[in-house]
């Protein structure tokens, strides 16, 4: 047979003839876009980055007014997107994991009422809840003149959650020094602790002195240097508070919305995880002797994880995805200040929607390589 | 590579086969209906009624082109549009002209690969505040929140006048008119900012229209009026004189009413108008009648204007900038010769 007529030679034809067909397809609809742009007269290209916004933005991480750049208001926006989604993904975790185990509570109320949740939350769009949230919120809270006043310091209305802000001093990056050295230390500690563990089987507590290693250091020199950090308090002026930290009610709202809606999937993530460990392995452990808690601990969750991780990880991806919605309650995220306000004053749409999808799906991929590397961690080691 | 040749030579030909005459129009004719984007819902301008039908200032001035095109001032289908989408809808060719409470500004009429017919209502943008506030300036509104919509020039307009007056504000933008009047109706903010007209509007939907009132500033230049693609120049004129055809109609004396005496007129700019001297309407690709078919289906822009967000309607804003050149306002169209 000669060599062009051999399986593997056709499959590589084939394939290569697909890429081809997919590469001419994409290039067809990039240079039929370009066209339009250009018969149209509309202008294209990533200079508009450079041109001042002129326009406000509520909750910014970074220093910005409105003579800030567009490509100023893409960094806004994007940290405040990333905001939503770390805050979001940790207080999901949290809720996922309680209601998760709570479901194989033998408690009957308590395992019923973990149902409950998990059907009802999930069962309703969260576009839906998102308003019901935001709304419920702002009308629970009172006007900024009659706020809800907690220790004089925080002050709850529905312009949000007033705290004080810290306001830092010279001398406060000694003090962010030493409790990253104390730190450093301390993981190390645990790090000795934990090869005497394995080589000699001898159990060394180091919780006190990681603690004290991390605390004792910068305490002592905050007060070399005289306590290099103040508050400001929020104090109510004209219509609002003005001083401190305010947090928005819509960033609020979005992130109970996001995170109870994805707590009631990796509730069921959760429990499909424990309830996936062979009943063997618990029995065997018992018969060993071992005691609830260790069982748990060392039987029970690390073979748990590595069933929930894969999972666990799209449901990461679904809420920051799902973070876009911001822009029906007013959040600032990246879709509202970036694909919104910036696509309208500029028109540069395609640019900009390329720019924004570039930067969910870069996020995506960090979080989904985080979560594989953490994965093959925890993934079972044959020896 | 056969294929590849074949496709680009398609793509050129669709796009080249289409130069004379007023591709828009030819289109229009063949569809059998005109393609309008108007706004989502705002009551005067473009809203739905009850039976589903749109109705307001804005749909008014698409039945009139469906009237001057079909004799038939329903061959419309409305596209509902955000203010986020609206350029989009239009540059993609969705539809065929947008006819929706749209700013004229330098940066879209250049860069948009938008054409600005002309105005169609003078406006500017102003503010409402809850009564209670007790507040009866803009220049009062120091530290105040301010709800909005996103992706329009108020964002912009908000941000220049509080700077200029060296006041402090936070804006709370939100893609829907909707949701801003729930939230400014809920207390999220302390005013709520917008197109003057379309504070009038939004009033309306509040829970106590009456316990709150629209400031007296205008802090900004809100020329209104519909937009086409660039690139077809006989279907730019075609719009543009009809919404010409509609304020002379009214400076004239043309209403719907009285139009088939006024054929009988002996005035001659009358005369030219309706085209019974002349034949100006060929010139747009129509029929000379253009303007009788026209006035007869919608009337003239004043009859509009109070039928739908005028003294005839709930909305009652008075005429104002959008008076005719001669009776105090600035809506000024030339002459029909």
């Amino acid at each position: 047979m000669s060599w062009w007529r051999t399986r593997r030679t056709q499959d590589l034809l084939f394939q290569a003839a697909l890429l081809g067909g997919v590469v001419l397809l994409i290039g067809g609809m990039a240079w039929n876009a370009a066209g339009a742009l250009e018969r149209q007269n509309i202008a294209s290209g990533f200079g508009f980055l450079d041109n001042t916004a002129g326009f406000d933005v509520v909750q910014t991480l970074v220093p910005y007014d409105e003579t800030s750049t567009y490509g100023r208001v893409l960094i806004v926006g994007l940290l405040n997107t990333l905001l939503v989604a770390i805050l979001g993904i940790v207080l999901t975790t949290l809720l996922g994991f309680v209601i998760g185990i709570g479901q194989l509570s033998s408690n009957w109320l308590v395992a019923k009422l973990c149902r409950a949740y998990v059907e009802t939350l999930r069962n309703i769009p969260l576009l839906l809840q998102l308003f019901f949230w935001y709304f419920a919120v702002l009308r629970a809270l009172p006007i900024p003149r009659d706020s809800w006043n907690i220790f004089g310091a925080f002050f709850l209305n529905n312009r949000g959650l007033y705290v004080p802000g810290p306001v830092t001093e010279p001398g406060f990056g000694l003090v962010v020094l030493a409790i990253a050295l104390g730190t450093m230390g301390s993981l190390l500690l645990s790090w000795q602790a934990r090869r005497r563990r394995e080589a000699q089987g001898v159990i060394t507590p180091v919780a006190l002195q990681s603690l004290a290693l991390i605390f004792v250091p910068a305490l002592v020199i905050s007060a070399v240097v005289g306590f290099p950090l103040h508050f400001t308090w929020p104090v109510l002026e004209g219509f609002n508070f003005e001083g401190g930290i305010v947090v928005l009610p819509e960033l609020m709202a979005l992130v109970i919305a996001l995170s109870t809606y994805t707590a009631s999937y990796i509730a069921e993530i959760v429990r499909a995880g424990i309830q996936g460990v062979a009943k063997g392995q618990i029995e065997a452990s018992q018969a060993l002797g071992l005691k609830r808690s260790p069982i748990l601990r060392l039987v029970l969750v690390p073979q748990a994880m590595r069933q929930i991780i894969p999972p666990l990880t799209s449901q990461y991806l679904n809420l920051t995805k799902n973070s876009s919605l911001a822009v029906a309650i007013a959040y600032p995220d990246l879709v509202s200040v970036f694909a919104g306000t910036t696509l309208n004053q500029t028109g540069q749409a395609i640019e900009i929607i390329a720019i924004t999808m570039g930067i969910y799906l870069t996020l995506s991929l960090l979080t989904s390589s985080a979560m594989n590397w953490y994965n093959a961690r925890i993934a079972l080691t044959e020896r | 590579m056969r294929f590849l040749m074949i496709w680009l030579a398609a793509c050129v030909l669709t796009s080249t086969a289409m130069a004379a005459n007023s591709p828009t129009l030819e289109r229009v004719k063949k569809n059998g209906y005109l393609r309008c984007g108007v706004n989502e819902g705002l009551i005067g301008f473009a809203s739905p009624d009850a039976k589903g039908n749109w109705t307001g200032f804005d749909v008014d001035f698409c039945r009139g082109l469906a009237a001057v095109i079909f004799n038939d001032p329903n061959k419309v289908r409305y596209t509902p549009t955000s203010a986020k989408v609206r350029f989009t809808v239009l540059q993609s060719g969705e539809v065929d002209l947008l006819s929706r409470n749209t700013t004229w500004t330098m940066s879209r009429d250049v860069q948009l690969g938008l054409e600005f017919i002309a105005v169609s209502y003078y406006d500017g943008q102003g503010f409402m505040v809850p009564k209670k506030l007790k507040v009866t300036g803009a220049k009062q509104l120091n530290g105040a929140t301010v709800c909005t919509n996103t992706g329009t020039t108020t964002e912009l307009n908000l941000a220049d006048y509080f700077r200029a007056n060296n006041l402090k504000y936070k804006i709370i933008a939100f893609e829907k008119n909707n949701e801003v009047l729930a939230a400014y109706d809920a207390g999220r903010c302390d005013a709520y900012t917008t197109d003057a007209s379309g504070l009038y509007a939004e009033k309306l939907k509040l829970k106590n229209p009456n316990d709150h009132l629209i400031l007296p500033e205008i802090i900004s230049k809100e020329p209104l009026g519909p937009a086409v693609n660039h690139g077809d120049q006989q279907w730019a004129d075609l719009v543009r004189w009809t919404l010409f055809a509609l304020v002379n109609a009214e400076e004239l004396g043309v209403t719907s009413k009285n139009v088939d005496q006024m054929l009988k007129s002996p005035n001659p700019e009358i005369r030219r108008l309706l085209g019974v001297e002349g034949a100006f309407g060929e010139g747009l690709g129509l029929t000379k009648d253009w303007v009788v078919r026209l006035v007869k289906r919608v009337g003239n822009y004043g009859e509009i204007f109070e039928r739908n967000v005028g003294q005839g309607s709930q909305l009652k804003i008075k005429r104002g900038l959008n008076a005719l050149w001669n009776k105090g306002g600035v809506m000024y169209a030339p002459p029909v010769r």
